[in-house]
């Protein structure tokens, strides 16, 4: 059912195990007819090392111990498909039981599940050999037995998961027959994971069954399988080490293909899985004439000065720049907006300026200046940089670490750098807490971050970043992943304390309206550069040259103070929203 | 004049998942009619029940109480095979475009099972696949690749088309622009406008967006904590009757700052939405209502009943709110910023 | 029933607040009683499962135990011990009883009462399995943490190669196969240690080391994969911002966070050590319940049997106990998760 797409490159693990398992499968079948008798010939050098006519040696009869284990191929990988076959169905048919039968079983089965996976596959195997006494037969139900838990909570999982998933429930809704559901998109999806898990299981269980005729619990003589001839080997060690290489190297091997396989699968599914959602960089080209030249003089006084800063995309020198060339002042008190769509560079370009560049990536400027810290690539970042500079990031559920409580993260830097003491800081904590408007500050400092909503986290965030009194807060979209009324209280919030505090502030959105609302000056940024820079009384008033500048005008609400009477429906203006109104794109 | 039949009616419906006394109802008393033609917007915040009141509009979630009405059909009632064809009535386009389509299965084997739900030769319906991809604004040679050799936008796009194959009566879309980025957001919104126009299609469009909504929606219905508190045509959201649907409207951000002051309000300290868990008793907003017991005497009503969904204004009959001290009525223009509270 | 899907841009959710009503002491006491319930039914499975044991044999026990030679009086004796003539219930309840009462039957072929045994045994897999574990740790855990930081700085390109291609190598050395060679080079070749073990503190090592060779092996890379991982997340790009040393970085910020989320998968490392150790007894021929288990399987030694398996059981069930509880100290999340493990 798979779409005929171009062909994708089969990872190199996946050939070599299927190459290494199909040698050993050709070994299995033909070994025994060619040296099956030659193998049991006890020839007259016993216990003889590895020699041009013995390459392994000879065992303490005179047989020759590669022939041996070549012909023991047989009836090791028999056994070891049957074993893991058997796992497979039986956890297969566990796993997906356990969901036919109604919801309340379904959650006691899947927890029974969850049990018996944890459990050393030994015990049961040890179990069943038990009951069925040492042999061939036992040891294959006794570890197929031991297994298959693992693959009735996989089956079990991804029937569930997959059964929930968007798609499924589209086919659903096109009419299809639940049996047809089933068959054209669970199993396929289900069939991958289920594959590499069938390939590790392979592996462990030809490892495990040997294991077990290593201690005699499994194949009895006559008949050979590679942990019966390792245990022979282990015997003559002391007299002829080398008897115990061929079988050990044999299971070695054909473990190593299997679980070659098993990588091999799990590399190939992923290239079919969708591609991170990365923000996709625009390296785009921006006519020179086109970008925004400052006074070249630095103004001392600025809280930030940076002129030509640039990131590259690594550390290479033929790496791509994804911010080209940014220039840009912020002065004491000031709030400077940058804003883009995503892949313009603001962000990176926020966090170099608070020297938090990812670590892949290379910055270079010709000056930057922050807080009156000189900064340079190469050079360490000042300690100091930690007090004079707050930053609140996009995503309030990842920004605090989760394992430490939030007191102890808040105070964190000034307790390192201004060696403020515990009581004096978290007094400090509490005040800034209660600026932000959390609420029961004292005891959010004992709670853990994610007891808290994500609103709350964000104004801890904010108190966090203000506690060591900054000359500068950076809000990288602090306010994105938040509904629209708690949005509005952050910023709010972010204004007061701009007002109060007389802090510069660099704001970075993609909503140009809510930089309009909060900055003086804002700058848009477009593939890596600043396009244009303009006061908030211009961008209010529409007075802007850059086309990407009006692009975002365009896409977004405009004020229009105009409530129509419910009584006579306006049919002739666009529709308004209390203070804000729709106008459909134009032109771009 | 008589108004149509309502395409789609959920008439007063509780639900939930599991529905123990760890995971209570979600929606509760949801009443709601789609005529044909028409676009119904429901807007809400996190916590609002709007995914789930998406769910059980479209089937795949069955309400404890009250019952939804496909063409005045309730479709538990139907058989097995007469409710799986009847499910084709109303299509969905879920949220995230990037679970919606079978990663293995090509756009075109996905647009066919669409066509042909039992499985046809591809040559028959090539033609028709290729014409959905163009209503799409997608070029028709792409049929063959896989989903994700696409990007977000593109795949909202086929999951579109998916939907349209079906020739549906109701479309649903849920949330599908918020995975997008904001220049491909308006080009999704521009497409269903148009295609709602050619194929004549009744539409709900469930949101957290006030301004995609107002843009988009004929009517609006405004959801929170399960229920929902206002509901009437969209010129009500430029004098909402139901103080959440202002705090809403007041909160969208506009150039001039003006929905810092006008969102806010010195008494109130409770700025999130509460635990759907553990709601406030009575009217569910009233521990953040402006107009509430926190900043007015006497308005102990809020804490202790819940208000019903209903009429508040003899003049304006199509509009209803949940409170029971609904904001008055605008019928005179405001100075931007003032508030009609 | 459906699950709800929404999208990783989440907006705030309020499940938050159900957390604050709990106090710390009512999570911490339904998370152990979840998992007390856990150990009881586990112990409930493991004396059903050795019950039936013996049940499901074909053909008779007790001729397995006195051997074919044997007359039918002796036969008959041994049934009478077993009490295998009596109704199943009744040997049920015998059983279980007798169990509980700590009293686990007298050994056949040694004529020990399989307690004694077992306490004598214990001590020495005991130490062999916490030998290993130490190794584990100490090897694992440093080495992936290590490695881990260093392939986040995207450094030392071939380093980390070198390390994944060592962790498959030796991951997948079995631990028979491990002593094997441990013997042959240690034991016999360089003659540092003792070929044969369990005696002495110095005879403990190879047999520890060949449990926990390949265990160590996956465990760094595990740790490598969930250090990376963690190094990438927002969380430290605030502990950055803060100019903390690396040092006070990776202790405060990474280590705890990497402990939680390789411990579960460390337990059942730690389970599986104590299967390895059942064989490697055997290797180094130590006088533990993992030589004694196969001796009895030979003979048929029923009652031994039955009690290694227990304790075995219980063993493995009393560690995931820990390691949950554990697990509950270092990260309150894991106190919400209902149900069992």
């Amino acid at each position: 059912m798979a779409g005929r797409s171009q062909k994708r490159k089969m990872p190199v693990a996946l050939v070599a195990g299927l190459a290494g398992m199909a040698l050993i499968i050709l070994v299995a079948i033909f070994a025994p007819m060619i040296w099956g008798t030659t193998a049991e010939k006890g020839t007259g050098a016993i216990r003889s090392g590895a020699s041009s006519s013995h390459w392994l040696g000879t065992d303490s009869q005179g047989r020759d111990v590669l022939l041996r284990t070549l012909v023991a191929t047989r009836l090791t990988l028999a056994m070891a498909f049957i074993a893991t076959g058997l796992a497979v169905v039986l956890g297969g048919l566990l796993g997906t039981l356990v969901i036919i039968v109604g919801p309340r079983l379904q959650w006691l089965g899947a927890r029974a599940i969850d049990l018996f996976v944890a459990w050393p596959p030994i015990i049961v195997a040890l179990t069943i050999t038990a009951i069925f006494r040492p042999g061939m037969v036992s040891v294959v139900v006794a570890i197929g037995v031991a297994f298959c838990p693992q693959f009735a909570r996989l089956t079990n999982t991804l029937a569930t998961s997959v059964g929930q998933r968007d798609f499924v429930n589209a086919a659903r809704l096109l009419g299809l027959r639940g049996g047809m559901v089933l068959r054209r998109h669970v199993v396929p999806n289900i069939a991958a994971p289920v594959l590499v898990l069938t390939s590790v299981c392979l592996s462990t269980t030809i490892v495990t069954m040997s294991g077990l005729s290593f201690v005699g619990l499994g194949v009895q003589p006559p008949s050979t399988d590679w942990g019966q001839l390792l245990a022979l080997g282990l015997r003559s060690l002391y007299q002829n080490p080398i008897e115990s290489i061929g079988p050990s190297l044999a299971i070695l091997l054909t473990g190593l293909a299997a679980g070659l396989i098993g990588d091999g699968l799990a590399q190939y599914g992923e290239a079919r899985r969708p591609t991170a959602r990365a923000k996709r960089v625009k390296a785009t080209t921006v006519g020179a004439a086109e970008r925004v030249t400052l006074s070249a003089d630095i103004d001392s006084s600025a809280v930030v000065t940076a002129r030509n800063l640039k990131v590259y995309a690594g550390h290479s020198q033929d790496d791509a720049a994804i911010v080209q060339g940014i220039s840009l002042d912020i002065h004491p008190g000031e709030v400077v907006g940058l804003v883009g769509e995503s892949g313009s560079g603001k962000s990176l370009t926020a966090m170099t300026i608070a020297q938090l560049t990812p670590p892949g990536l290379r910055w270079t400027a010709d000056a930057l200046t922050v807080a009156g810290n000189v900064l340079a690539e190469g050079t360490p970042v000042p300690k100091q940089l930690a007090l004079d500079v707050g930053i609140v990031f996009q995503d309030p559920s990842s920004c605090f670490n989760p394992a430490r409580r939030l007191g102890a993260q808040l105070t964190e830097a000034i307790r390192v750098h201004k060696k403020v003491s515990r009581r004096d800081a978290r007094a400090m904590a509490v005040r800034r807490l209660r600026e932000a408007r959390v609420s029961s500050p004292e005891r959010r400092l004992n709670q853990y971050p994610h007891e808290l909503s994500g609103g709350m986290r964000q104004r801890a965030m904010i108190a966090m970043a203000l506690l060591s009194e900054p000359r500068l807060l950076i809000a990288d979209e602090p306010t994105t992943a938040l509904d629209v009324t708690v949005q509005a209280d952050v910023l709010r919030l972010l204004k007061q304390i701009n007002t109060d505090h007389s802090m510069a502030i660099l704001l970075i959105s993609h909503d140009i309206n809510v930089v309009s609302a909060l900055c003086d000056r804002i700058c848009v940024m477009y593939g890596g550069r600043i396009v244009e820079e303009v006061s908030v009384d211009a961008l209010r008033r529409g007075e802007v040259q850059h086309p990407h500048t009006r692009a975002l005008l365009a896409a977004s609400p405009r004020p229009v103070a105009h409530i129509p009477s419910a009584d006579q429906p306006d049919e002739s203006g666009p529709i308004t929203v209390g203070a804000t109104a729709l106008r459909s794109r134009q032109g771009i | 004049m008589t108004k149509p039949a309502p395409l789609l009616s959920a008439s007063h419906v509780t639900a939930g998942y599991g529905l123990t006394r760890r995971a209570p109802a979600v929606l509760h008393d949801v009443s709601l009619t789609v005529a044909p033609g028409t676009t119904v917007g429901v807007v809400g915040e996190s916590g609002s029940g709007k995914s789930t009141i998406a769910r059980v509009l479209v089937g795949q979630l069955t309400p404890s109480e009250g019952e939804v009405l496909v063409d005045g059909v309730n479709l538990q009632t139907l058989g097995r095979a007469e409710r799986r064809m009847a499910r084709r009535r109303v299509q969905l386009i879920p949220q995230d475009p990037y679970a919606s389509l079978d990663p293995r299965m090509s756009i075109g084997e996905t647009l066919l099972e669409a066509l042909n739900p039992a499985g046809g030769p591809m040559s028959r319906y090539a033609d028709r696949i290729a014409e959905l991809l163009e209503t799409v604004r997608l070029d028709p040679d792409v049929a063959s690749r896989l989903p994700h050799e696409f990007s977000g936008g593109q795949r909202q796009r086929v999951a579109i088309a998916r939907a349209l194959a079906v020739e549906p009566k109701l479309i649903i879309a849920d949330e599908v622009t918020s995975a997008l980025d904001a220049s491909i957001q308006a080009e999704i919104l521009e497409l269903l406008k148009s295609l709602r126009r050619e194929k004549d299609l009744a539409c709900i469009f469930v949101t957290h967006d006030l301004a995609i909504a107002a843009d988009m929606c004929d009517e609006i219905a405004v959801l929170y904590l399960g229920r929902i508190v206002e509901h009437g045509p969209i010129p009500i959201l430029s004098a909402p009757q139901h103080p959440y649907t202002r705090l809403l409207v007041d909160s969208v951000p506009d150039p001039y700052g003006a929905f810092l002051t006008a969102s806010a309000h010195d008494a109130i300290t409770v700025v999130e939405p509460p635990d759907p868990a553990n709601p406030p008793s009575g009217c569910p907003f009233h521990p953040r209502c402006a107009v509430g017991p926190q900043v007015r005497e006497g308005r102990s009503d809020c804490v202790e009943i819940i208000p019903p969904l209903e009429v508040k204004d003899a003049q304006h009959s199509t509009s209803q709110a949940a409170c029971h001290h609904p904001l008055r009525f605008a019928t005179e223009t405001l100075a931007p910023g003032q508030s009609l509270l | 029933m459906a699950g709800v899907q929404t999208l990783t841009t989440q907006r705030s959710s309020p499940g938050w607040s159900r957390l604050l009503r709990h106090s710390a002491f009512q999570q911490w006491a339904r998370y152990l009683a979840g998992r007390l319930a856990g150990v009881v039914a586990i112990t409930l499975a493991l004396l059903i499962m050795t019950f039936l044991m013996v049940q499901f044999v074909p053909g008779d026990p007790a001729r397995n135990i006195v051997g074919i030679t044997a007359t039918q009086a002796q036969v008959d004796v041994v049934r009478a011990q077993l009490h295998l003539d009596d109704p199943v219930l009744t040997q049920a309840w015998t059983y279980f009883s007798s169990v509980l009462q700590g009293n686990l039957g007298k050994s056949f072929t040694t004529q020990q009462p399989v307690v004694e045994m077992i306490a004598q045994r214990l001590p020495l897999t005991a130490s062999v399995a916490v030998g290993g574990l130490i190794i584990l740790l100490v090897i694992g855990f440093p080495l992936g943490l290590a490695i881990g930081v260093l392939q986040r700085s995207g450094r030392a390109a071939r380093t980390t190669t070198a390390f994944t291609v060592g962790t498959s190598l030796f991951g997948a050395l079995p631990e028979y196969i491990t002593g094997t060679l441990l013997i042959l080079v240690f034991g016999l070749t360089l003659r540092w240690l003792p070929a044969q073990g369990g005696e002495s503190f110095q005879g403990l090592i190879l047999p520890a080391l060949a449990v926990a060779l390949a265990p160590a092996a996956v465990m760094a890379r595990i740790v490598r994969n969930e250090t990376s991982a963690i190094l990438g997340e927002e969380y430290i790009s605030t502990a950055r911002g803060k100019r903390i040393s690396t040092v006070r970085l990776l202790i405060t910020h990474v280590f705890p966070n990497v402990v939680t989320s390789t411990l579960t998968l460390g337990g059942l490392l730690l389970i599986a050590l104590l299967g390895g150790t059942v064989i490697v007894e055997n290797v180094f021929n130590i006088a533990g319940l993992g030589t004694q288990i196969v001796q009895a399987i030979f003979a048929s030694d029923y009652p031994s049997i039955q009690g290694i398996i227990l304790v075995l059981g219980l063993l493995a069930t009393l560690v995931s106990l820990v390691i949950d509880i554990v697990l509950g100290i270092l990260d309150p999340r894991v106190l919400q998760k209902n149900g069992l493990k």
